[in-house]
């Protein structure tokens, strides 16, 4: 080969190694940012006070500075959208591979693909403007801002990614196990309930963590139908306020840079990556661990 | 002695037949429901001066003009940004380092990256770019905040884009003397360039969605006025949705369900390509 062929070919592959750099440099990025703004936050705010009090009113005269009733509205937001979208997922997945005609199949599946493809702004308006009035006809006690009317609108915008990771799921059992069920007699139901869904159930699993990550870390939706109130409180009925919620809340305010309050937002930016870092490695793990494979 | 089944065999089909078809049409049904609502209240709204209206206090007059602007800015710059290092980055994980050690901690990385939510990166860019680099609330750095968000999604489809490709393909180049990039090229790009396309445009139509980021690295819910660099403060057309659907004037409603329509063009028509070009992809690499 020539040199000055070699020689390119090994500037283009260290172009590309330089490009791949920087999806490392995002993930070095992002933990360096949190943390720094949250090692100086952590000198003025002793972090037993941060996990224990139960008040988050850093933007008011009297300061608390307790993640809890932030972290318990994100996680009442989270659980209503996952107590609605785990089963709705799941059987809408069984169903397309077990049961649905190719037919069926072929029209559920890009619509699906459209509900996951609306951006979220677009769900919180939704939640806001039409499903917290009818809410409101239906309870009566159900305030302008909820947690119950994001949190659906949230369970049904997660619906496709748990389908689709169910589907792929199940898609990957093979047909063997399901003819052997048949053969001994088992309906559809049993079938799909008793042998393919215990099958499949890493990556059901799986598709399930993933889905409450995105909900713990879903912004828009909350944010504009959820209210602005840190509350330690599970009653749906109320308005709370997530940690998104606050970033966002902090964002489009005048906190000056450097100050505490900007500050706050870090903290409680790091919580929220935490847990979503969590769930994620989780589900990487079980993926990696228990994932059957068929040959 | 047999214990009688409440339900059969039969009605047990029967019942979980109904049950999926109903969580089918639940999911139908809000999407009817959303779109219906927010045609009657938006449509109203769609003329030729909502498009060209500089927002403005009263909702009758207000457009989208410089959302519609900055977004268009945003995007040129995020996907200047971004293609060209997700598709050079694909293309290394897959050709280049399919089995070395560096390769495989990117890979871990990259689905650590798409699980972050996006306010973080919004957090992210308002350190790096808004404070540190010194660019402020500019489109230059909500496009590159937008572009770090989007880079996953483009590297996870190029290289599967890219893994698609029958090796024979690769094979038969090399045994011509052709060199790896030339492979690349010459070879490996065409035919798999439908199925980078179709990332790409996925990658858009959530590019244009996006706005926690945008908010926090300091995009403007009233800009009355179109951006001329990258330096200039923006808004776009997520955000000033998002503005308008906070206001209890009715007036504003209407406006932000008429962006809405206009917003959800963009992400069907874009979703609608992709979709028929994976299809029609998919039909000549089986065929």
């Amino acid at each position: 080969m020539p040199k000055t062929r070699y020689r390119k070919e090994k500037i283009i592959e260290w172009v590309m190694i330089l490009c791949s750099m920087v999806s490392v440099l995002t993930t070095i990025g992002i933990i360096l940012v949190l943390s720094v703004d949250t090692v100086q936050f952590f000198k003025e705010v002793p972090f037993a006070r941060f996990i224990t009090d139960n008040q988050w009113t850093p933007l008011f005269e009297e300061k608390h500075f307790g993640i809890l009733p932030l972290l318990c509205g994100t996680l009442l937001t989270t659980t209503i959208a996952v107590s609605v979208a785990v089963p709705m997922g799941i059987t809408i997945a069984v169903y397309l591979n077990e049961y649905a005609s190719k037919n069926v199949t072929a029209i559920i599946k890009p619509l699906l693909e459209v509900l996951a493809g609306i951006p979220t702004v677009i769900y919180g308006f939704f939640a806001l403007q039409i499903v917290t009035p009818v809410l409101q006809t239906i309870i009566p006690g159900l305030a302008g801002f909820n947690a119950l009317s994001p949190g659906l609108i949230m369970g049904v915008m997660i619906i496709p990614y748990i389908t689709s990771l169910s589907e792929d799921a199940l898609r990957a059992v093979p047909n063997s196990l399901r003819e052997a069920s048949y053969g001994l007699g088992a309906n559809r139901f049993q079938t799909a309930f008793r042998v393919i869904v215990p099958a499949a159930n890493s990556g059901i699993v799986v598709s399930v963590i993933l889905a409450i990550s995105r909900a713990l870390g879903e912004t828009m939706i909350v944010a504009i139908a959820a209210g602005q109130q840190p509350r330690l409180t599970f009653n749906p009925l109320e308005s709370v306020e997530t940690i998104t919620t606050y970033i966002v809340q902090v964002s489009m305010g005048d906190v000056p840079q450097d100050s505490l309050e900007y500050r706050t937002i870090f903290a409680a930016g790091i919580t929220l990556f935490v847990f979503t870092f969590l769930l994620n490695n989780i589900s990487f793990w079980i993926r990696k661990h228990y994932l059957q494979r068929y040959e | 002695m047999n214990k009688k089944r409440l339900i059969g065999p039969q009605s047990q089909d029967k019942i979980f037949k109904l049950f999926a078809i109903g969580c089918t049409s639940i999911g139908l049904v809000v999407l009817m429901v959303l779109l219906a609502n927010i045609i009657t209240k938006g449509f109203g709204r769609i003329s030729w001066s909502f498009f060209t209206n500089l927002p403005s206090r009263h909702p009758q007059e207000s457009g989208i003009y410089t959302a519609l602007a900055g977004m268009t800015s945003l995007l040129v710059i995020t996907m200047a940004v971004a293609l060209p290092i997700g598709i050079l980055s694909g293309i290394y994980l897959q050709e280049y380092g399919n089995r070395n050690r560096f390769a495989r901690i990117i890979e871990v990385n990259i689905s650590n990256l798409a699980g972050v939510p996006s306010v973080i990166y919004g957090i992210l860019g308002l350190q790096v770019f808004v404070r540190v680099a010194g660019w402020g609330n500019s489109i230059l750095s909500g496009a590159f905040t937008l572009a770090l968000l989007i880079m996953p999604i483009i590297i996870v489809s190029t290289r599967e884009a890219v893994k698609a490709v029958p090796d024979s393909l690769r094979e038969a180049a090399f045994g011509l003397g052709a060199t790896k990039w030339q492979v690349i090229r010459k070879i490996v790009l065409p035919a798999s360039f439908g199925a980078i396309l179709t990332g790409v445009i996925l990658s858009v139509s959530r590019a244009i969605g996006e706005t926690a980021p945008l908010i926090v690295v300091g995009a403007l819910a009233y800009v009355p006025f179109i951006p001329e660099g990258p330096m200039d403060q923006y808004t776009s057309l997520p955000i000033q949705i998002f503005n308008w659907s906070s206001r209890p004037q009715q007036g504003f409603i209407a406006n932000a369900a008429a962006g809405i329509i206009v917003l959800l063009l963009f992400t069907f028509i874009l979703n609608g390509v992709a979709i028929y070009l994976r299809n029609r992809w998919y039909r000549k690499i089986s065929g």
